[in-house]
């Protein structure tokens, strides 16, 4: 027998009862998540949160006053039947703005965290797998950033690049991949050690079968919680440099934004800042406790 | 003991240089001009060159970065146009303000952080395990600017409980400076009403600044406590008549804390860089309000500045944690 014949995966009987397997897997994973209450709030919110950033525009009563339309004979009016979360300073309809800017949060959400997770995936894998100066390097890096406090240095760098929405997005993903560089890192250099790694190395794969095929996979469940709740993170980033007036710039329905523009009519017309706030905290709680669910299935060793 | 200090001491420098290298690097990041952002949106063309060759724009980059440092050591972080002061002495006038606001919210924070993350352990899935966990969800997931502006809206503007912002009210007398921060001068110089009133103004704000911080520190002590108390030496304690209350504060959670305090240093560090955000709601004259005001009118060198602070902050605080951490955990303390 050479040792070609074995490489891992390639022995027939070992494929054939995979997929019943991870059939059995998936509808135990479901179960598990099902059973508890906080992980299917979560999933409803976020489900609720996807349906109006595909479908806002639609679901919208005044479609057109998210995108700067203005009527000031019906200006800052309370909730009604009408305008379910009243109007603002312009007389749009608050809902509607609402309703929308689901959308700008989403983009905002999956950009920060996909940038971050492609920035800081690689390089957690680099720094894990190969060692030496070179990981060492990439630690170091990792440790600077994450010893400054996320949200001042990503408002430094709006401030070196100027406000505005897309500008917004990149501090904050140029901000936040440190993280996935700790997460994968510890998880590879414990899996580098396994006995399985190490018999796949001895049955001859090479580095970046070992990395694609054994580690990879692995570090995905704790990689899928963290990107869950960093959506959650990510979009309370962005709405607070959208209230510091450094992201998404007015009449932009951005929720941050609508909160800043909504604080000087604060006494008096409390609903222009109160109903983007909600949404802001429906959202962020909905992937938290989607997260908090997912790692309670994918995950259980950590908490 | 002293090893490990000075070993995490000689590691802090590494860092300190670390970060210096990345605000040179965002300050040098900008499109455009450095001259012109650090003189500001409305300088002239001669106020650019004068700044260009006053703060050696027109030199190369390496040497530039010299002589950064050089100018960070002599504690020369530029001119605010804002302001028109140097930075270093805006720092040195709002920085107090916002250690003690981060303070006062830490300890509100710890104070009933713990507990509540004994009880909710201890009372595991009972009702009042449910609200613990409710409170600590939406804890994390309420945006603190927009918490601030409804407790403000509510509680202050609506019933009158609190003030609306400031440190504190137009009237009272402001006790003579001596580390700047207002309720401990105020201990320090005897006048006593003013301590309650200065921690009055600050109440609305730590509520908002403490609570991410109040969240995640109930829920790690909640995660730690049960684990500990299904521990055998737990289960032995309990079998040998030990009260409840001994098991819980001596046996438990003493092997408990040291997960916490690191989810503690950690908030303590994000609360500074909250202090962003809910400062300017309660108009308290602190680094956050500036760094924010420097921020909306482009004002650059006060914002590096800022950042260089807050950072340097938080390694100091994790200095004092990892410090902490060797005390407390003997097994940490002997790995030098």
């Amino acid at each position: 027998m050479t040792d070609t014949d074995i490489t891992p995966g390639d022995v027939p009987g070992a494929t054939a009862p995979v997929p019943r397997k991870s059939f059995r897997e998936a509808r135990r994973m479901i179960r598990t998540y099902s059973r508890s209450f906080s992980s299917m709030l979560g999933l409803a919110l976020v489900t609720l949160f996807l349906f109006v950033a595909v479908f806002g525009p639609w679901l919208a009563p005044f479609p057109e006053d998210a995108y700067g339309a203005v009527n000031f004979d019906i200006k800052l009016q309370p909730p009604s039947a009408e305008h379910w979360f009243g109007t603002d300073q312009v007389g749009s309809d608050i809902l509607s703005r609402v309703l929308i800017g689901a959308r700008t949060t989403l983009q905002i959400g999956l950009t920060v965290t996909g940038i971050a997770i492609l920035i800081g995936v690689p390089l957690g894998l680099i720094a894990g797998m190969v060692g030496g100066w070179i990981a060492e390097t990439i630690m170091r890096i990792t440790d600077i950033f994450l010893s400054i406090p996320g949200l001042i240095l990503a408002i430094a760098i709006v401030g070196a690049l100027g406000p505005g929405i897309l500008n917004a997005m990149l501090a904050l993903s140029l901000v936040w991949w440190p993280g996935y560089v700790r997460l994968v890192q510890a998880k590879t250099l414990s899996l580098r050690n396994e006995t399985y790694v190490d018999a796949a190395r001895a049955l001859g794969a090479g580095p970046f079968r070992v990395l694609f095929v054994h580690v990879l996979p692995n570090c995905l469940s704790p990689i899928v919680v963290k990107a869950s709740m960093d959506m959650g993170m990510a979009i309370l980033g962005a709405a607070s440099l959208g209230f510091l007036g450094l992201g998404a710039q007015p009449p932009y329905p951005e929720w941050g934004a609508m909160i800043s523009t909504g604080r000087a009519y604060l006494p008096d017309w409390w609903w222009c800042s109160f109903f983007p706030g909600i949404a802001i905290y429906l959202t962020v709680l909905g992937f938290n406790l989607l997260g908090d669910g997912l790692r309670d299935v994918l995950d259980p060793r950590q908490r | 003991m002293l090893k490990l200090i000075a070993k995490r001491m000689g590691l802090m420098v590494v860092m300190l240089l670390g970060l210096a290298v990345i605000t040179f690097t965002v300050a040098n990041i900008a499109p455009g001009d450095p001259a012109r952002l650090a003189a500001g949106p409305d300088a002239n063309q001669e106020m650019v060159e004068q700044i260009r060759v006053e703060r050696g724009f027109d030199r190369p980059l390496p040497v530039r970065f010299v002589l950064y440092i050089e100018q960070l050591l002599n504690g020369d972080f530029g001119t605010s146009v804002y302001t028109g002061r140097p930075v270093a002495k805006d720092i040195a006038q709002f920085l107090p303000a916002t250690v003690e606001l981060v303070l006062f919210s830490i300890s509100i924070a710890i104070l009933l952080g713990v507990p509540l993350g004994v009880i909710a352990a201890v009372r595991q899935n009972r009702p009042i395990d449910h609200a613990i966990r409710l409170l600590s969800v939406s804890g994390v997931a309420l945006p603190m600017f927009w918490l601030g502006l409804m407790l403000q809206w509510y509680l202050a503007l609506n019933l009158d409980l609190f003030p609306l912002g400031g440190r504190l009210g137009i009237f009272s007398d402001v006790p003579e400076p001596i580390t700047g921060m207002i309720s401990l001068d105020a201990v320090l110089r005897g006048q006593f009403a003013v301590v309650g009133e200065a921690l009055w103004h600050m109440i609305l704000p730590a509520t908002a600044l403490s609570l991410p911080a109040l969240a995640a520190i109930i829920r790690v002590n909640r995660a730690e406590m049960l684990e500990v108390l299904g521990r055998d030496y737990v289960t032995n304690a309990r079998a040998q008549g030990i009260g409840p209350w001994r098991i819980i504060a001596v046996y438990s959670l003493k092997n408990a804390i040291l997960p916490t305090l690191a989810m503690i240093g950690l908030r303590f560090g994000w609360m500074l860089g909250g202090t962003v955000l809910v400062e300017g709601v309660f108009d308290f004259p602190g680094l956050g309000l500036y760094a924010a005001k420097a921020a909306i009118s482009s004002d650059f060198e006060p914002i590096m500045a800022v950042t260089l602070t807050l950072g340097a902050a938080f390694m100091l605080i994790n200095l004092v944690i990892d410090l902490l951490y060797a005390v407390l955990d003997p097994r940490v303390r002997n790995q030098i």
